[in-house]
Order: C-alpha cells, then sequence, then structure tokens
C-alpha cells in the first residue's frame, strides 16, 4: 500500500506546503483581477453602458443587400425587384399578437400560411426588426388600412423589394423562383448573413447561384429610446449588393420553342456546341413563378402537383424519355467505331427482323420493307431493320461503352441541381436493379432507341453537340458571367474542356453526310423543313412509343387517347460544316418526329443564325 | 485550522464521519446551487419549467457526490488506471463513431443515454497522474514527470480534436495542477509552459473555423456585430448596466428583454451582474473562493500523497472553471464552452463538478484521523 506511506515525509510536507499557499495566492489574484475588470465595466463605465442599455438602447440592425438581376444574353431582364406594399408587423411592439393578427383579419384578406410564414421568420429574427405579415397591398387594402392605422400600434406600411419575373412561364424552370426561407434552409445556412433577409432561391439559377447573387448584409448601429423610437444611426456598415447574373439564354429563342410546341407539352434544348452556352432551355408546360415568391396558396400548389400535365416538372433535366430514332447516328457511330459495320455495307429490310431461332419478329415501321440498306440509306429513311442487326452485331457490351462516352446515363453537369442520369441499360445494371440476365432481344430493341433506354433532353442535346464537334466534349451552362455593381465582370464559364473522343475522322462524316440528307435528301424523313433553307442542316428525326403494339396489331393514332400517342424527337444541329447551334426537341404525343418536332428546330435555328451579333461569343 | 469543528460535540462530528460527508463543502455548495436557481429564474424569463429541470439535474448531481464519498479511497488509488484506459478508449470511439451533432464529434449514442466520455476524463486524467506520481519519490524525476505528461495529453489532443475546447482546457490545467502541486522544479513548470506555446500552432490546426472565428473575434469583437460579436457587446451592456447594486432581481432589461443571447448558459454570470450588479458579483466570489479554500483545506490536511494531489487539483479545476466563464462573459477571455459551475442550465458538466467533490469528500472523511 504505497499511498498510505509517505517517503521523506518532512521534506514533501514544506514542498507541498508552499506550492498550496502559491495555488491560493494565484487564485486571489485573478479573482481580484476579475473584480477590476468588473469595476471598470459597472463602476468606472457604468453610465454609458445604462443609457446603453436602457434609456438609449443599441439595436444592431439588419441592411439586407438588394438581390441581384438575372438578364439574358442580349440584355432582357429575367428577374428583377420590384417596389411593392407591404404589411409590416414589429413584435416588440405588439402587446398580443394574436389579437392583431385577428383585428387585421378583419379589414384585410390575410391567409394562414401569411400567418405561418410571419411566426416562422419571427423565431429567426430580432423582436425589433419590423417583419412583413402580408406582401403586395393593391392601393385598395393601403387605403383601407391607413385609415385604421392609429388603433394598430407597432403595424406599418412599407415599400419592400420584391422579387419579379416578367417571362412568367417562359423561363420558370431553368431561372426559378425564390420563396420565403423555410426550417431546412435555416439550418444550413450563415444566420448572420441573411439577417433581414426573407427570401431564398429555391430552384433553377436563383438556387444555383444564390451565393452569387444573395450578395452581403450590412448593418447599422441604431440609438433607440425607450419606446423603440428610432433617434440616430450611430454607425452602418454598407451592404454589398448581390452581383447581376448575365445567362447564356436567349429569350427569343424561349418563346419560338415554347410556341413552336402549340398543345403539345414537351421540351426544347438549344446550345452553342462549342462552348456549351445554353440559348435554349424549355420545359412545357411551365408555371407562374411570382405565385411562389409571395407564397402560394395550399390549393394552388396541390393543383400544380396534382395536374397531370406536371407544370412543376423540369423535363430538360428531369424527363427520362425513349429517344427512339435518334438514337441510330450515335448506333451507327458505334458500328462505324468497331469495324461491326462500313459505309458501303448493304443489308435487305423486309419489314421485319428476326432473332435465329425464334419466332417473334421485330417489325420495321415500313411494313413492306425499305429493300436493301446501305448505313447512310438507314439513317435518311429511317430503317429499324438495319439497326436491329447492327444493335444485335454490337452487343449490348460495347452499346453501353460507346454511349456512355457521348454522355448517355450520366449527368452532362450543367450548373443547375437536380439533373437526372436518365439511363444507360447494361448486364451489369439489369443484374443488379432487376436480378436477371439481359435477353439478346432487348439488345436488339436498344439499337432503334427503345426498350430500356431513357434519356433526357439535355442529354440528347450534349451528344448531339458532340456528335456537331467531331467529337469534342462540350460542357452545358447557362451562366456567363456576373457583374458585382462598379466592378469588372467575372465570367462564370466552367472550363471548356479539351477532351475529345478518339475516333476516325471519315466515321464523323459518314454521319453526318446521313444526316445532311435526313434533311436535304429528297428521302430523308425531315425533307419537309428544308424548303428555302439557304445554309445546311444536319438532323435526325424520332418516334418514340409510349406503349408497346401488340404482335400483328396495326397502330392507329386517331383511335388512340393522346396520352398514349408517341412522342415526337428531333435532333438537330447548323451550319452542318462549322455548326455554332445543335438542338434536341422533344414534343410530348405528338405523333411524328420529322412532321411534329422538326420545325420547331428549324424555327429556333433559322432565328439564331439570321441574328448578326452571334457570330460572336457572349461578353460584357 | 484544525479539522475539529469549533464548538461542535464530538457526536455530530463521528455522525458526519461515518457519512463520509464535509459539512462545511456540501454547506458553500448548497447556498452556491441555491443563488445559481434565483439567477437563472431571472436568465429563463421566469420560466418554472427549466428550474425544475435544473432542480432534478441538482438532485441528481449531488446524489452522485453522496455516493462516491462513500467509496474507500484505496479503491480509487487501485481504479484509477482501469478508468482512465477505459475513459481514452471511449474518446477514441466517440471520434470514430460519435454522431455529429452541433457540428463536433462529442456524444456517444447507447440509444438510451447520451454521454459525452470528454466529462468523465475531466476526473479520470487527474486520478491517474495522481497515482502515478504517488507511487514515485516526490518531487518526481524528469522521467516520470515525462510520463504524467503522455498521460496528460493523450486525452486533451483526443479531445481538442473533437473540437471540445473548453474541456481540452479544463483536462489540461488539472492535469498541470497536480504536476505543480507535486512540485516539480519551476525550471521545468517554465519549460512546461512553453512546451504548450509551442503546441498552440498544433492546436490552431485541429481548431474548427468557428472555434478560430470566436479567438479572432475576442481580439476585436467588432468586426462581426451581426453575428458572433453581437454576444460579447450585448453581455458588457448588461454587465456595465448592473452598476454597484444592480436594477434588481428580474429587472434586467438586456435579458428580460432578450437582447442578452443565451443568458441561461453560458452568459448567465451577465444576468447576475445587471441584476445584483458589482456587490453581487463580489458575493459570488466570495462563495467560489469559500468551496475552493474547503478543497485546499483539505488537500492541506490529507496523510497520503494521492490524496493530497487529488484534493488541490479538483478544487483547482474548479476554479479554473469559475475563471475561463466569467473571464469570457466580461471579455477577457475568448469565447469557449465553459459553463459557470452550478449556475449555468445544463447537466453533464455539474454531475462531472460534483462526482469531484463527492472524491474529495471520500478521500477526506476516510482519514485515520492523527491528531496534528
Amino acid at each position: 500500500m504505497a499511498v498510505f506511506r509517505l517517503k521523506d515525509a518532512a521534506h514533501e510536507n514544506r514542498l507541498f506546503l508552499t506550492r498550496l499557499v502559491t495555488a491560493a495566492a494565484f487564485v486571489v489574484l485573478l479573482t481580484v483581477a476579475l473584480t477590476s475588470r468588473l469595476t471598470y465595466l459597472q463602476i468606472l463605465h457604468h453610465e454609458r453602458y445604462e443609457t446603453l442599455a436602457r434609456d438609449n438602447r443599441v439595436k444592431i440592425a439588419p441592411l439586407p443587400p438588394t438581390r441581384g438581376l438575372i438578364y439574358d444574353r442580349n440584355g432582357q431582364v429575367l428577374a428583377e425587384n420590384v417596389s411593392v406594399y407591404s404589411l409590416e408587423i414589429v413584435p416588440e411592439q405588439v402587446k398580443d399578437l394574436d389579437a392583431t393578427i385577428a383585428r387585421l383579419q378583419a379589414i384585410l384578406d390575410i391567409t394562414p400560411g401569411e400567418v405561418a410564414r410571419f411566426k416562422r421568420q419571427m423565431r429567426r429574427l430580432k423582436g425589433f426588426e419590423s417583419i412583413p405579415l402580408k406582401l403586395r397591398l393593391s392601393d385598395v387594402e393601403v387605403a383601407r388600412f391607413a385609415v385604421k392605422r392609429p388603433f394598430f400600434h407597432g403595424v406599418d406600411i412599407r415599400a419592400r423589394l420584391v422579387r419579379h419575373y416578367p417571362y412568367k412561364e417562359l423561363v420558370s424552370h431553368v431561372v426559378g423562383y425564390v420563396g420565403s426561407i423555410n426550417e431546412r434552409e435555416l439550418k444550413r445556412l450563415d444566420p448572420a448573413e441573411y439577417r433581414g433577409t426573407t427570401h431564398i432561391g429555391k430552384v433553377g439559377v436563383e438556387q444555383a447561384y444564390e451565393s452569387v447573387l444573395h450578395g452581403h448584409t450590412g448593418y447599422a448601429e441604431i440609438e433607440t429610446n425607450a419606446r423603440g423610437r428610432e433617434l440616430r444611426v450611430l454607425q452602418e456598415v454598407r451592404p454589398r449588393p448581390g452581383a447581376d447574373l448575365h445567362l447564356t439564354l436567349d429569350i427569343e429563342l424561349q418563346q419560338i420553342a415554347h410556341a413552336g410546341l402549340g398543345e403539345h407539352n414537351g421540351a426544347v434544348v438549344a446550345l452553342n456546341p462549342k462552348s456549351g452556352e445554353i440559348l435554349a432551355l424549355v420545359s412545357k408546360p411551365g408555371f407562374d413563378p411570382n405565385a411562389f415568391v409571395y407564397g402560394i396558396s395550399l390549393k394552388d400548389y396541390r393543383a400544380l402537383q396534382h395536374s397531370p400535365d406536371r407544370p412543376l416538372f423540369d423535363r430538360t433535366l428531369r424527363g427520362s424519355y425513349p429517344p427512339g430514332s435518334t438514337i441510330k447516328p450515335f448506333i451507327g457511330l458505334a458500328g462505324l467505331n468497331y469495324g461491326v459495320t462500313d459505309a458501303h455495307r448493304k443489308l435487305y429490310c423486309p419489314g421485319y427482323f428476326q432473332l435465329p431461332g425464334v419466332q417473334h419478329r421485330y417489325r420495321d415501321w415500313k411494313e413492306w420493307g425499305h429493300g436493301s440498306v446501305s448505313l447512310d440509306d438507314a439513317i435518311i429513311q429511317s430503317c429499324d431493320v438495319y439497326f436491329y442487326d447492327l444493335a444485335r452485331n454490337l452487343g449490348i457490351d460495347r452499346i453501353h461503352a460507346f454511349l456512355s462516352q457521348l454522355g448517355f446515363g450520366t449527368r452532362t453537369g450543367i450548373d443547375l441541381a437536380g439533373e437526372k442520369n436518365g439511363l444507360l441499360p447494361s448486364r451489369q445494371w439489369k443484374q443488379h436493379a432487376l436480378h436477371q440476365p439481359w435477353y439478346p432481344g432487348e439488345t436488339v430493341i436498344t439499337g432503334i432507341g427503345q426498350g430500356f433506354l431513357q434519356v433526357t433532353p439535355l442529354q440528347l442535346a450534349k451528344a448531339t453537340a458532340i456528335l456537331a464537334n467531331h467529337g469534342k466534349l462540350v460542357t452545358p451552362h447557362v451562366a456567363a458571367y456576373q457583374q458585382y455593381p462598379q466592378e469588372a465582370p467575372i465570367a462564370s464559364d466552367p472550363q471548356a474542356s479539351s477532351e475529345a473522343l478518339d475516333l476516325d475522322r471519315r466515321h464523323w462524316q459518314t454521319v453526318i453526310d446521313a444526316m445532311i440528307a435526313v434533311i436535304h435528301g429528297a428521302r430523308g424523313t425531315a425533307h419537309r423543313i428544308s424548303r428555302g433553307l439557304d445554309y445546311l442542316m444536319a438532323g435526325k428525326t424520332g418516334t418514340a412509343q409510349v406503349f408497346t403494339v401488340k404482335q400483328d396489331e396495326k397502330y392507329h393514332a386517331k383511335e388512340v387517347k393522346e396520352k398514349l400517342r408517341d412522342h415526337a424527337l428531333f435532333i438537330a444541329f447548323a451550319p452542318a460544316d462549322s455548326p455554332r447551334i445543335a438542338v434536341s426537341v422533344i414534343a410530348e404525343n405528338a405523333g411524328h418526329g420529322g412532321s411534329e418536332a422538326a420545325p420547331i428546330a428549324r424555327d429556333l435555328i433559322d432565328r439564331y443564325l439570321s441574328k448578326e451579333n452571334l457570330h460572336a461569343q457572349i461578353s460584357p | 485550522m484544525s479539522t475539529a469543528l469549533p464548538h461542535q460535540p464530538a457526536q455530530a462530528r463521528d455522525l458526519w464521519q461515518r457519512v463520509h460527508i464535509d459539512p462545511f463543502l456540501l454547506l458553500g455548495l448548497l447556498v452556491l446551487s441555491g443563488m445559481g436557481l434565483v439567477i437563472l429564474y431571472s436568465a429563463t424569463g421566469g420560466n418554472l419549467s427549466l428550474i425544475y429541470k435544473q432542480l432534478v439535474r441538482l438532485g441528481l448531481a449531488f446524489g452522485v457526490m453522496v455516493g462516491l464519498a462513500q467509496i474507500h479511497p484505496r479503491a480509487l488509488y487501485r481504479w484509477s488506471p482501469f478508468l482512465f484506459g477505459g475513459g481514452v478508449i471511449l474518446l477514441l470511439t466517440v471520434l470514430i463513431l460519435g454522431d455529429i451533432g452541433k457540428g463536433a464529434q462529442r456524444w456517444l449514442d447507447l440509444g438510451v443515454i447520451r454521454f459525452q466520455p470528454s466529462e468523465f476524463i475531466k476526473i479520470f486524467t487527474p486520478m491517474m497522474v495522481a497515482r502515478f506520481l504517488a507511487d514515485h519519490p516526490l518531487p518526481p524525476r524528469p522521467r516520470t514527470i515525462a510520463l504524467s505528461g503522455v498521460w496528460i495529453g493523450v486525452p486533451v489532443l483526443l479531445i481538442a480534436k473533437q473540437p471540445d475546447l473548453g474541456t481540452a482546457l479544463l483536462v489540461a490545467s488539472a492535469g498541470f495542477a497536480i504536476l505543480f502541486f507535486a512540485g516539480i522544479s519551476w525550471r521545468l513548470l517554465g519549460g512546461l509552459a512553453l512546451g504548450a506555446a509551442a503546441a498552440l500552432p498544433v492546436i490552431w490546426s485541429l481548431l474548427h473555423q468557428y472555434q478560430r472565428d470566436r479567438i479572432l473575434m475576442f481580439l476585436n469583437p467588432e468586426q462581426d456585430p451581426l453575428g458572433r460579436g453581437y454576444h460579447t457587446i450585448q453581455a458588457k451592456i448588461a454587465i456595465g448596466s448592473g452598476g454597484w447594486t444592480g436594477k434588481g432581481w428580474l429587472q434586467g432589461t438586456q435579458a428580460q428583454l432578450e437582447f442578452l443571447p443565451e443568458p441561461h448558459t453560458d452568459f448567465i454570470f451577465a444576468v447576475l451582474a445587471e441584476d445584483f450588479g458589482l456587490l453581487g458579483c463580489i458575493g459570488l466570489f466570495l462563495l467560489y473562493l469559500a468551496i475552493i479554500g474547503r478543497g485546499l483545506h483539505m488537500a492541506l490536511v490529507a496523510q497520503d500523497t494521492f490524496s493530497r494531489l487529488m484534493c488541490a487539483s479538483l478544487a483547482f479545476t474548479f476554479f479554473v472553471y469559475m475563471f475561463v466563464n466569467i473571464g469570457m462573459v466580461i471579455g477577457i477571455l475568448p469565447v469557449v464552452g465553459v459553463p459557470l459551475p452550478l449556475v449555468s442550465y445544463g447537466g453533464t458538466s455539474m454531475v462531472t463538478l460534483m462526482a469531484g467533490f463527492g472524491i474529495m469528500m471520500s478521500l477526506h472523511t476516510h482519514r485515520k484521523l492523527v491528531p496534528s
């Protein structure tokens, strides 16, 4: 028991005693230090602090920054701030908040949603800050409140800057909208940076570029009297407004695409294949983003959510469609690349295709067949049998390997959130997802863009751009540059990649020549749109089955309910020899790609190429 | 000072001795807790449900203290290496799979109960070092000191990594205090201080950005008046406006009007200063000094090295707690998360503190009474 036996007790005791006394002295000394600091604060500077605390309390009021504007490539405003009258309450100055709100509801129309939003913001902001209860008062409402104002202490009408989207549903998905900050966002953001700010970007560019658009909050130290009346500003730090964001979009092209889709739902994507700048990004139907700024009512929101047309759904980034025949140029490239076919190989098309030893007939859209076709014939006339055969000879592994190089099955990397991957099927995927082996028949229909294969309109446009570039890869993006007031603009382009697919130049040309003949050749499936064209366009039509036509059944568009009718697809780029624009169009349930989707692309490309200023890149 | 209480019949003294409770310390802690409840009531704006919760925690903490006081020092001495080893393993576990809450990995969640292993280590580390030093002749030789440095350094670094700056500081100071009381030479003490100063850049690199911000903000609180500096500025206004005698209980506008952030946790001292003024603060200081003084007295009359070092270092750590908390509230130290002992709302640190006092009582009341 070493504990209870001391070694050299006398020496140890002496040593311990001195240390103990030193420690006690140290404790007393530091306590005296605390006391002297308290004396300094509470006695010497007492009056100053008492003044601050009681008679003239100092409020530190945030000065929220103004949000940056959003422009299209030609300087059209897509998102602006407009001044509206808003009914605001300073919670600290109101004795009975619930009673006050109830009295206000008697003279103005205030929804439960607005009350809930007010309470949510009240929890986050300081009691002396003015919090909006109802945004956007009409002149009548302003007048109605003005009469009763003396009876409402702590309630007032203020002018507030509120986000406004002049083009409404035309750019609703890509520009997105701001809405009031919710609980989940509160956990993420820096509370000091959002003091005094009520709205935050929710979707689209507004969300993706939130930190750029928001700016930095300033503050003012304000002396107030005991009743909260502001007396004077002691000092202030001005806020730094958010940057204006200039997009690569062209609102005119958005309008053309939107109008071109007519009564159909669908998606249109146009981009510059050289730079990856998105020129048009249309998802139809859209919605009015302004409704979200003021707090959309639950009823209206439910209506948007449950509408069969799915207006809130961004088809360009998230819509997954079978690509149909638009996949054929890429399958053709794969065939040339792996030496499975060449430009001269001919195949006889009897109107159907059969796997050896299998009864099932894979039909061509042309019942009596195309006769003897080579690769370019097969692309020009969109012969299914040729591609059934080519896909079978390639095999799913090589199809998967080649198409993934073109960006199918993965996100394009656009500077917006919420992109979907689409689906590029493979043996591994099927085993993993469905626990089934891969069947040869599934390879066959992949060759004509049916079966498991799913692409987003954006992926399709990107692949078209890579084709137009002879293999040079691009990353699509919508932001061109950002500009803080009185500062030099900052380009927000992603680094243009110098990566390219390693493929024989002649293969690209073979496929592109066939695509030119789709438009300009007498037998091309989109020949109708070539009238009056003064430049070369390359394209490919597609028709994607939404449901399967049973064996020995015919497909009569008229008899089929519209929701089950085929999607019409079209991809194109122009001018074919030095492409400046690449397009993908999907018109839902519109029937045939050549007649329904191709004209939209033609209008878009015409308008774009006729603008003189577009030979230049967008620059400040 | 003598251990016999003046004017106290021997019977009463025997009774205290038998239940292993030190009446002076108990009285001091009870008065302090009572004062704490009074301040807390004001800080929460008269929220009784919080007061009940705090009462339950106090009851639990006092229970832990009384329980630990019954354990014989011999057991404490024997078990310290195992407890320390277990504590370090728990710390590692927390680092590896602690669930990330509040941006810091501190908690171990056992489903039923969540606890912070770093709390236990506050007691286990000094126990370990005290036992280690008691096993060797005093003053300790360099090799003994170096090993003690390892016993202290490992948990401190693990806690700093979590990162829990306040706790790391407390454990470090407890270890440092033990070495000091064990009588290591002043020169070595200076060397250790230099070593600690040299370790500062290392610790700085371990810190999370928000802790660096706090330290930088302490140097210039006005730079972020909307966010982090707001605490410090408002606390100063609350304290300074208290004056000599304060505005009276529940009358402090800073706390009542919610100008002061977190008035019932780390910044509760500002509420006392505003309500009761400089005199109230001095009253609290005297109470703290009485408790610390009693602890140092226990160390003085202890009859073996282990008891001595434990009592002295636990008493000293209690002081560090108080000094760091008040220092940060009145703006002479950076804001680290250290509560005001037995006053701040919150349970974990309170239980640890009372456990420490329980150990002190055990050591003190199990002495063989040798007339000095």
